[in-house]
């Protein structure tokens, strides 16, 4: 037993040379309140579960005790590049995983293996942002076309507006998501949690469904719009509500029931406003009321084309 | 006062003799060869560095103006005929960009005479945000993803690159003065789509090559983004 006792106290000690110079060693190895050294050697082996209280990214680095690498820190531009450690393949493995998601397919354990990154995240969130302009622009222009007397103009506020909206939800709602979830976890030690970056990596993924159906709304037939609509939102909240059925699945009945579906409602929120805002439907025969109404001046185009919506 | 100085000369006279004989006896040694000097004595090349600086200070402002403009012009020749050089790469500067820049921008701006922007085009500060945002957002990407070519390189290249939309820009309006139309309109996108091609074939001669084989993809299409959308505000410009 003391031969034992002797083993264990040695890993910690390496551990902690190999750790001594992240803050974590700090607070995991040399805190006197530890009582076991087993307890102590278990919690430095196995960084997921301690590590997600302790510190956010630091946790899937079970890998840096092989690596023997010090974390850098968030200042650095290597701490950054850590997360776009991406590949081509990776990323499109990703994508795919997010395009279809079934039961049991939990997105950050299969695709991400805890290795999140912020490129997918970034780069489909502006994607999203300029298709969305870009598409309601078409949009407008393809109605000019059947309807001359619309004044098409080139609503460039609509990227600066787009923009800001697709950004704001895709890294301040997992922030409130992730917020929560750390809250209800408490001081619980369970592997389930995700990171931040996880979150952020589910959410951003999850929102590439929206592109194709946005370039999609181009068709001009209303119950089109709306099928397709309904499609894209039923896949990426389905891989929402997917991934984070395992973490919820713990807590009680009702909390996991009005988390998954305020994140449904949010995810559907933003669909929904999307259409509405981009893609007013603009009516193809009676625009008889719309021109008259409206004094010739080029700069009330939106009330112009709200105006058909609330006669019609 | 003059007491003084008088008393200062009289102690210097003393004691500065020995002082000297002191170092006198200094200068017999030879420190050079015992304590090896670091850094760079570069006395000789530095007279040759300042005399060039003079020269190019001394130089009439025309041939300073010159040069500059033979190197952007240079570099426009670079782009418009992409080859796997490194001339744009080693000698970056940043005024082809923002010449490009500038005029996209007052291109973009409407001609209207009553001056209301009906949240219709872009207005310049928007157009210049876009291409200069645009180009570091890309940057950083592309370090971050582990490419090999320092920042205002790739700036340099990225704005560079632009001169072909400039160009498609300047057709786009020769064309809009003789009144819109559906001909005008596909006449116009295939003037864009070509210009947009040539412009991604160009900046990813010199960008892709920075960047890991497996990760070229990721770095490009940025890039590819950064320049549909510049398109795009070409094609929806309307007078």
């Amino acid at each position: 037993m003391a031969a034992a006792d002797e083993l264990a106290f040695h890993e910690f000690e390496e551990a902690t040379n190999l750790l001594a110079e992240t803050p974590d060693a700090a607070t995991t190895s040399q805190s006197d309140e530890l009582t076991s050294r087993e307890h102590v050697a278990v919690v430095v082996g196995s960084g997921i579960g301690y590590g997600a209280e302790v510190g956010e990214e630091e946790d899937d680095k079970t890998s840096l005790l092989q690596e023997e690498k010090p974390q850098p820190r968030f200042w650095t531009f290597d701490y950054y590049q850590s997360f776009f450690d991406v590949d081509t393949s990776q990323v499109l493995d990703r994508i795919k995983g997010s395009l279809l998601p079934h039961p049991g397919h939990n997105f950050v354990r299969h695709h991400l293996r805890n290795r999140p990154d912020l490129y997918g995240p970034f780069w489909i969130c502006a994607t999203l942002a300029f298709v969305l302009a870009v598409t309601g622009n078409l949009t407008l222009v393809l109605a000019q076309r059947r309807d001359p007397s619309i004044h098409y103009s080139p609503q460039f506020h609509k990227v600066t507006i787009a923009g800001i909206t697709i950004y704001c939800y895709a890294w301040l709602v997992p922030l409130a998501l992730w917020g929560f979830l750390r809250w209800r976890q408490g001081t619980r030690e369970r592997m389930g949690l995700y990171t931040f970056l996880e979150t952020v990596c589910v959410y951003g993924y999850s929102l590439f469904v929206f592109i194709p159906t946005v370039v999609l709304w181009l068709i001009p037939v209303q119950w089109i719009q709306w099928l397709f609509g309904a499609l894209a939102l039923a896949l990426s909240a389905a891989g929402l509500v997917f991934t984070l059925w395992p973490v919820v699945r713990e807590d009680t009945r009702l909390v996991a029931a009005a988390l998954l579906s305020t994140v449904v409602l949010l995810h559907a929120l933003l669909a929904l406003g999307c259409k509405l805002y981009f893609f007013q439907p603009l009516p193809l025969d009676h625009v008889v009321p719309a021109p008259q109404a409206t004094p010739p001046s080029p700069n009330v185009l939106l009330p112009s084309s709200i105006q058909p919506m609330t006669t019609s | 006062m003059v007491m003084f100085l008088r008393h200062f000369a009289v102690v210097s006279l003393i004691f500065f003799p020995p002082i000297f004989s002191q170092f006198a006896g200094l200068s017999d040694v030879s420190i050079s060869q015992d304590i090896p000097i670091e850094g760079e004595i570069t006395i000789p090349s530095r007279a040759r560095a300042q005399e060039h600086d003079s020269s190019t200070l001394n130089e009439s402002i025309r041939r300073t103006i010159m040069r500059d403009l033979k190197a952007v012009g240079r570099k426009f020749m670079h782009v418009l005929y992409p080859r796997k050089s490194n001339a744009l790469l080693r000698d970056w500067d940043l005024w082809g960009p923002l010449i490009l820049c500038v005029t996209l921008a007052l291109m973009l701006q409407k001609s209207s005479i009553d001056g209301k922007n009906d949240g219709g085009g872009p207005e310049f500060a928007e157009v210049f945000v876009i291409i200069w945002f645009g180009a570091v957002t890309i940057t950083l990407n592309s370090k971050l993803l582990g490419g090999n070519i320092s920042f205002f390189q790739s700036l340099c290249v990225l704005g560079y690159c632009i001169l072909p939309l400039n160009i498609a820009m300047l057709i786009c309006r020769l064309l809009l003065l003789a009144g819109q139309g559906p001909i005008n309109f596909m006449i116009r996108l295939f003037v864009v789509l070509l210009m947009f091609a040539w412009s991604v074939v160009a900046s990813t001669a010199f960008l892709a090559d920075s960047q890991p084989p497996n990760r070229k993809a990721l770095a490009v299409y940025p890039v590819f983004l950064f320049y549909f959308v510049i398109s795009w505000m070409i094609l929806t410009f309307t007078p």
